[in-house]
This record gives structure tokens, sequence and C-alpha cells, in this order.
């Protein structure tokens, strides 16, 4: 009897990176209704562009490179840098900056590199930062969130201003836009305007809501609970997550305890921006993030570190895909000189 | 005297679906006798015996048909009483399907067993020398799995406990356990001898807590002794926990260092498979001509355990289990985490067969050679190793051939477990592409060996040839010299002298000019790894060189 062969060993846990990959995807479901919910038409029409452009690259660079291509594009990794970037950009960006974001992301960040499993960097914030250096104006493009304007900028108007940069009515894109809490009180506090000021503002005030940001205190708290799940399904590693929140309190709190008038709380840093999708979705991209434990904890570490330099003394709005990047690059060091100590080769009691 | 220490744990590790109920209901039967007995001269890890039987010669049972001569080696014996029909190349159960020597036994079924002589209880009296010579001579192997000659590891130094591994955590395979169920006083019995040669002062004897029917046997067996010098230990079920490096992590917290032996901690392991054949071998004077295997999976009509004469062809022992079920689909020796697949059933059950596990198709699930995902770094595979490797990392050099970090990354401490492919949701074949960069390593090593001995040689040559010449020339010379002599006439001017000498000092030169200037070829585009292997093969022609000219 002649029978199969086949190397040991012979039984696996059928896990495979096609659920890793959406089970991120539908973590990324709640936050991101969130962000429809308080941003408007603009995130979904973002999200709509990323996606078809992102899948476009994916499938043109795949099919030059003569690799399988609706294997790869079933993966779901595409989707997920779709759906990063789509929250990472203002709603109000013009089209054709999305798109460039998402060819970027895709087609030079993933692909040129090699494809899934070979990029250095996390592709949805080398595409966003390629266009915050390249149009700087253009990516401040935020609307006021729900609860400040008193409805959804109107579908006919949110497509006018992302495919004709103009309302029909000729007003002026400042009148729809507004800054985000981490940009006002930078701008305020330029202006020698201290933190307890701004919050009285007539016009920023509102946009503290209760904690740190109307609308963004609840994207992010539907970002860390979505990401506690993540964590719960075995599909990220807790460190990276917990080091960065842990590092990002430690620092913001020491510094607004030094001086509370121009360190906003540990808390506002904590529910602003994209502190959350950093922590359990763009740091945790196991590519790009370090992979020995000690290096996942250096790792979380360092952008909250680098973060909150950016955002506090930096020139740009938040910090967080510079300081992924930036973290990306040390990444070979870090699994380099973080190897644990194996078996025989350490001191046990 | 159940004892509750507190046990270390391993790293990672894994908890499996283990399908040891398909095996373990029934008692252990016996193999019915064959026709013909297939014995591989070399079924351990060491040197092959020596063959000291002939062909046509009538052989006994228990009879040493070869002899082991080498400090690792040990002797195979017949199995039953018969005649040497051939010594030669036959299909044994290896991986790569290779033939090697073995020595074919036509049965004569009268089960004529050469003389015993059992040293029985008097091995209390008996030095520690002389059992290890009877251990050695009656060809036992560690029956875990490894078939290291036993008796080599059963040092004196400085051995404080002995452990004896019950624990059996590869899914399916049962043997141990029903050992235990049935021969607790003889593998008690067993472990008794072992201690009294390496004079340990305690035993300790583990089982994974899966196996309540073997735990209360060897309990049983341990208060009948009431010596107090034997301990159960239950260890918790989790996969590789009978690994002897994590088994001694678990039970003593020590780690046996790198690159060191088990004894180096005062500790020693064996498997209570091989502690029941040395019982036998003292007790009975009966070799290790025969072991239990665990036939199994769902390939199989009946499974269960058999005790099967080694020789004994696979296709036999599985005719008596009832066949191959209508969709068995993978023959593999040992377990699915360690074992490796034959693809044909026609080769001997070696020591080292402790389960013959036949799969149906919806089974199993081997990684996937041909197509797998990239690696996402995802980090798994670092959490299941025992051996807190990092696996995606080894995979990544290991693939690009990178032979230098990868063995930086400790390939070579890997146990080939099989924990970080089993959890990889990339479905790499990881195990394999570790074991393939291991011998491409021990291959490049032993290239290296060959090609610097035949340089050596090669130089040595060109030495003896030159000195020859320059002999012969001398005598030559010093011929004409007396010829010219003779004739009367004056010697040869001193001129021609001068240009002779010249001329000889010339060709020295240049064939000095020549050895040297063996300018490299192909030194463009070289990467940092090939430079570096230039760099080394010219400091090795150098130091050769030198130690020639010393």
């Amino acid at each position: 009897m002649l029978f199969r062969k086949a190397s040991s060993p012979f039984i696996s846990a059928q896990a495979s990176v096609h659920s890793i990959m959406y089970q991120v995807l539908y973590a990324l479901i709640p936050g991101t209704l969130a962000a429809i919910y308080f941003f408007g038409w603009g995130i979904l029409i973002n999200l709509l562009i990323t996606t078809t452009v992102c899948l476009l690259s994916e499938a043109i660079i795949l099919k030059l490179r003569a690799r399988p291509v609706s294997a790869s594009l079933k993966d779901g990794s595409t989707l997920i840098t779709a759906c990063l970037l789509a929250l990472a950009l203002p709603p109000l960006v013009p089209w054709w900056l999305t798109m460039i974001a998402s060819i970027f992301a895709i087609a030079i960040a993933k692909q040129l590199y090699g494809g899934l499993g070979f990029n250095l960097f996390n592709p949805a914030m080398v595409g966003y930062i390629v266009v915050m250096i390249s149009f700087p104006g253009q990516m401040t493009f935020w609307t006021a969130p729900l609860g400040i304007s008193d409805g959804w900028l109107s579908l006919g108007d949110t497509f006018s201003i992302i495919f004709h940069s103009a309302l029909p009515d000729q007003s002026s894109i400042d009148s729809v836009t507004m800054a985000t809490p981490i940009d006002a009180i930078k701008t305020q506090l330029s202006l020698e305007h201290d933190i307890a000021n701004t919050r009285q503002h007539k016009v920023y005030g509102a946009l503290f809501g209760n904690i740190s940001g109307r609308g963004w205190e609840w994207i992010n708290l539907l970002f860390l609970l979505s990401g506690l799940w993540l964590i719960k399904q075995k599909v990220i590693d807790w460190r990276i997550p917990v080091s960065f929140l842990v590092s990002l309190l430690l620092i913001s709190n020491l510094f607004a305890v030094i001086d509370y008038a121009s360190y906003p709380s540990a808390l506002f840093h904590l529910f602003s921006g994209g502190t959350m999708l950093c922590a359990f979705f763009i740091a945790t991209d196991p590519i790009s993030a370090s992979t020995t434990p000690r290096g996942r904890w250096i790792f979380g570490a360092g952008i909250a570190v680098l973060t909150y330099t950016i955002r506090t003394w930096g020139g740009y709005p938040d910090g967080i895909a510079f300081a992924v990047v930036l973290m990306n690059m040390t990444v070979p060091l870090l699994d380099y000189y973080t190897q644990p100590k194996i078996y025989g080769n350490r001191k046990v009691d | 005297m159940m004892e509750s220490t507190t046990l270390k744990h391993f790293h990672g590790g894994l908890k499996l679906n283990y399908h040891k109920e398909l095996s373990n209901q029934g008692p252990i039967a016996k193999c019915k006798p064959q026709s013909r007995y297939v014995i591989p001269l070399q079924q351990h890890i060491g040197a092959a015996g020596e063959v000291i039987v002939k062909q046509g010669q009538r052989v006994l049972k228990g009879q040493m048909l070869a002899i082991s001569e080498k400090l690792v080696s040990a002797p195979v014996h017949a199995p039953v009483s018969g005649t040497i029909v051939e010594i030669g190349k036959h299909a044994t159960p290896h991986p790569s399907g290779m033939e090697a020597d073995c020595i074919i036994i036509e049965n004569d079924f009268q089960d004529e067993w050469v003389e015993k002589k059992p040293v029985a209880d008097d091995y209390n009296q008996m030095n520690s020398h002389d059992l290890r010579n009877i251990i050695r001579n009656a060809g036992i192997v560690g029956l875990g799995g490894a078939v290291f000659p036993s008796a080599i590891k059963q040092t004196e130094v400085n051995i404080n406990t002995l452990i004896l591994n019950g624990i059996e955590c590869e899914p399916y395979i049962t043997c141990d356990d029903l050992l235990m169920r049935e021969r607790a006083r003889e593998v008690i019995q067993g472990a008794d001898i072992i201690a009294h040669i390496i004079k340990a002062r305690e035993c300790i004897i583990t089982i994974e807590d899966n196996k309540p029917e073997a735990i209360a046997a060897m309990q049983a067996a341990i208060d009948e002794d009431s010596t107090g010098f034997f301990r159960l230990q239950i260890v918790p079920t989790l996969y590789p926990s009978g690994s002897e490096k994590m088994l001694i992590k678990i039970v003593t917290g020590k780690e046996i260092p790198m690159n060191g032996l088990p004894a180096d901690i005062g500790v020693l392991c064996h498997n209570v498979g091989t502690a029941y054949a040395i019982h036998k071998a003292i007790y009975e004077d009966e070799p290790l001509i025969s072991r239990i295997v665990t036939v199994t999976g769902n390939g199989i009509e009946q499974a269960q355990n058999l005790e099967v004469p080694i020789g004994t062809s696979i296709a036999d022992c599985i005719e008596q289990c009832g066949g191959y079920s209508s969709d068995a689909h993978c023959l593999i020796i040992g377990g699915p985490m360690m074992g490796y697949s034959l693809d044909n059933d026609a080769v001997p059950v070696i020591k080292a067969c402790n389960c013959l596990l036949v799969t149906s198709s919806d089974e199993i699930y081997p990684a996937n050679t041909e197509a797998h995902m990239p690696c996402i770094r995802c980090g798994r595979c670092v959490e299941a190793c025992p051996v807190q490797l990092l696996p995606q990392q080894l995979y990544w050099y290991a693939s690009c051939g990178n032979h230098e970090r990868v063995s930086e990354y400790h390939l070579f401490d890997c146990i080939e477990c099989g924990c970080c492919t089993y959890v990889c949701p990339s479905q790499i074949p990881l195990v394999q592409y570790y074991r393939n960069a291991k011998s491409e390593i021990w291959q490049q090593a032993a290239d290296r060996k060959k090609s610097d001995a035949a340089r050596v040689r090669h130089e040595a040559r060109e030495h003896r040839l030159e000195l020859q010449k320059r002999e012969r020339e001398e005598k030559l010379r010093k011929k004409r010299e007396m010829l010219n002599q003779k004739k009367g006439k004056p010697a040869t001017s001193e001129i021609d002298e001068k240009k002779a000498a010249i001329a000889e000092a010339l060709a020295r030169v240049k064939k000095k000019k020549e050895i040297q200037e063996i300018t490299p070829k192909n030194t463009d585009n070289l990467n940092a790894a090939q430079e570096r292997q230039i760099r080394e093969a010219d400091q090795r022609r150098k130091s050769i060189k030198k130690e020639n000219n010393e």
C-alpha cells in the first residue's frame, strides 16, 4: 500500500491569516461607524475611495509582479490599510489626495517592499505621511463634529467639496471646516492662551466635550473596547497597546502635573485624535512592529514618547503617523537586541 | 506518598486533542509470529553494529547478530530462532526511504532461546560497570524515541535524581500508558536497577494527569515497594512536557545548560519503556528483541497496543489490527507532532517505533509545503516555543539561506517539537525549514573539512614531486660530472654551472609565482556573506600553509 508523504507536525491549530485580518476588520466597525456619525458623509466617501484605490493598486502591482492576485486581495490586509487611511484622513480632503495616499500606501509602502509580510513600514501611515507633508493645507479639512454643527453637511455639499474643492454656492471652505481639539489647543497656546482659556473659548470651547473632544472621546472609547476584544481573541499582542498607553499616560501626566496650564491632561491625550486607533490597530500591525516580547514593550513606549513629543512641541497636529513610522525603522535593531534568553541560557531558581 | 510539590512551568507549549482513547481501551496484545524478520543493523543513535553471523547460519532466539564495537553503538539480537537467509540492503523505516544494511531471518517457529543466566535480585551485589555491560549487551536504547544507547548515559558521577519519564505527551500514543498499567512492578524494578547503577538518591516517576489508570497502577507498585525511594509526580497535560529538557524543568525547576547534559545538573532521565527493558535484561536475561507499539488512527480498523518483535514488518502489524480502513491516507511512525511519514509499509518495526499512526484524510492537517502564506510576524510561534526561540526570525533567515544569522538565533537549540508550526496562521512548515537549514549547515561543515583535507593532500603532493625532481636533477648532474671526469675533459665550465644555477633559480621563482598568483575569479557583485566566506577560505589556506612550512 502506498501513502501520502508529508512532514511533521501533521496536525495544526488551523488558524489563518485570513481570520486574523477579518477579526481586525470587524473590530474596526464600531469606531468607524462612530466616526461617520460624528463627522458625516466625508468619512464614508473617503472609505469608498481608499478601498477602491487600495484594492486596485494591489491588484495591478500583483499582476505586474506576476503573483496570484485574488488570494492576496482576499486576505483582508489591504482592506485594513484602506480603512485605517480613511479614518486618519480629514473628512473633506480632495479626492485626488485620498487617491495619492492610497496608491502610495499600497504600491510603494507595501508591494514594492515585497507585499504582505515584507513591508518595513505601516502602509497606511506611510500614505498618510506622504500627503501630510505634501499637502498640509488640505490636511486640516476636518468638519465640526455633530453636536457643534446642527447636522451633517449635506451629501451634495460634501461631494462638491471633495470632488470640486468648493461649495456650490461659492462659499469658502473655511466656513465648513473646524480645527481638531489637539490643533485648537496648540494654536491657542502659541497665541499665549492657556488650556483653561481655550476650553472657555467662544468658538473652540465647544470642541472639547466632556473629556477630550466632542465625538473624539466616543470614537476613542469604541476603539478601546474593540481593541480589548482583539486582545481577548488573541488576534493582537497585549504588550504594545499596554506599553503605548501606559507610557503616554505617564508622560502626559508628568507634564500636566508640572504645568497644567500649558499641558493637557493625560485623559485628554488618551482619548484624543488617533490614540486608541494607534494603540490597538496601527502600532499592533505585526508585520511592521517588533516581534520579540521585550522589543514590543520598547516599541510601544517609543511610539508614546514620539507621539507626545510631536503633539506637544512639533509642527504637525497629531504625531501618531510619524511616531509609528519612526519606530518601524528601529524594528530590525530592536528584534536583534531583544532576543529572549533561551532555555538553558539563564539562571533559574 | 504522592507528595504535592510545586511544579515549575516551561515556556509556551500546547494543549492538543489527544485521541488516546482510540488505542488505550484494551490490553496489550501479542503480535503473532511471522515467517520473516528484517533486523536493521543501525536502530539507534551512533555507529552500526558489526555483523557476527553468516548467511545460512542457524541462530537462536535472543542470540546476538551484530556486536557494538564503537562506544556509541548497540548490538542487535535475533527476535526468533531460525536461519539467516540474507545479509544486505533492505528498506528501513527512515524518513528518506533509504535502504540500509539488514539481517534477514527465516523463522523456524521453534522459539528456541539461547541459554539464559538471569542476574535477578543479585544485581544489588553487582557493581555499576558490570550491570552497564549487561544493559549494553542487551542492545537497550532509549525507547521514548531517541534510541540513544542507554548504558552510556548511566553515569555514576554526581547523579542525584533519576526521573522516570511516563509522560507520553504526543497525541495518539499509549504504549507507555498501557505498559505502566499492566507492568508497573517491572517498571519500578527496572528503575531500581538504574538507580542502583547511577547511585541516585531519589527516583521521581512522572506521568501526565490524563492517564489516571497508569497513575493508579504505578502508585500501587510504589506503595508495594515501600522503601520510600520512589515518588510519583503527576504533571499537568501540556505538549511537549515529555521532552527531556521540559520534563527536567517541570520537576526540578532547573534547566539543562546549553550544550550540556542532564547529568550536569545531577539528573538522569529514562523512559518507562527503557526501565522495563532493563528489568527484562536483568531478571530474565532477555535482550531487547521486542517492544510495545501503539497501532492507531482512524485509518486502522482495530486500534490497539501490540507487543511486536523487532523486525516484524509494519504491514503485518497492521494486518493484525484488522488492516487499513477504506480512508487510510497517511502512515506515520511516531506521533503526529514529531513523527515522520512513510510512503509504504514494507519496512520492519525497529526499536524506535513507538507508534504506527495511520490517519484518514480528514484527520491530519500538515502545513502546506507548496504554497503557504507569507509570515506576518504575529509572534504566535514565539508564545508557543518551549525553548523560547524566535521561530519567525529563524524562518526569515533559514528561508534566505543566511546560515550565520540562523545559527546566531540558536537554530541548533530547536528541539523540532512542532509547536511553532502547529500555531502558525500562515501554515508555514517551519520545522521543515529548520531541518533543511540544519542539514545544509552540517553539509557545509563536512564539505569544508573535506576540501581542507584535499588541499593539504594536494600541496603535500606538489611538494613531494618537486623534491623528487630536484633529487633526480642532482643525480643526473653528478653522473654527468663523473662521466666528464672519466673522459678526462675538464668539468663543465664554471660559467655553464652558473647558467644552470640561474636557470634553476628562475624556474623556482616562476613556480612560486604560479602558486601565489591564483587570483580569485568571479569576485564582482559579492554579497557580504560570500566575501566573508572568501576571507575565511584565505585564512584557512594561509594557516595550512603556515603549518606545512613549520
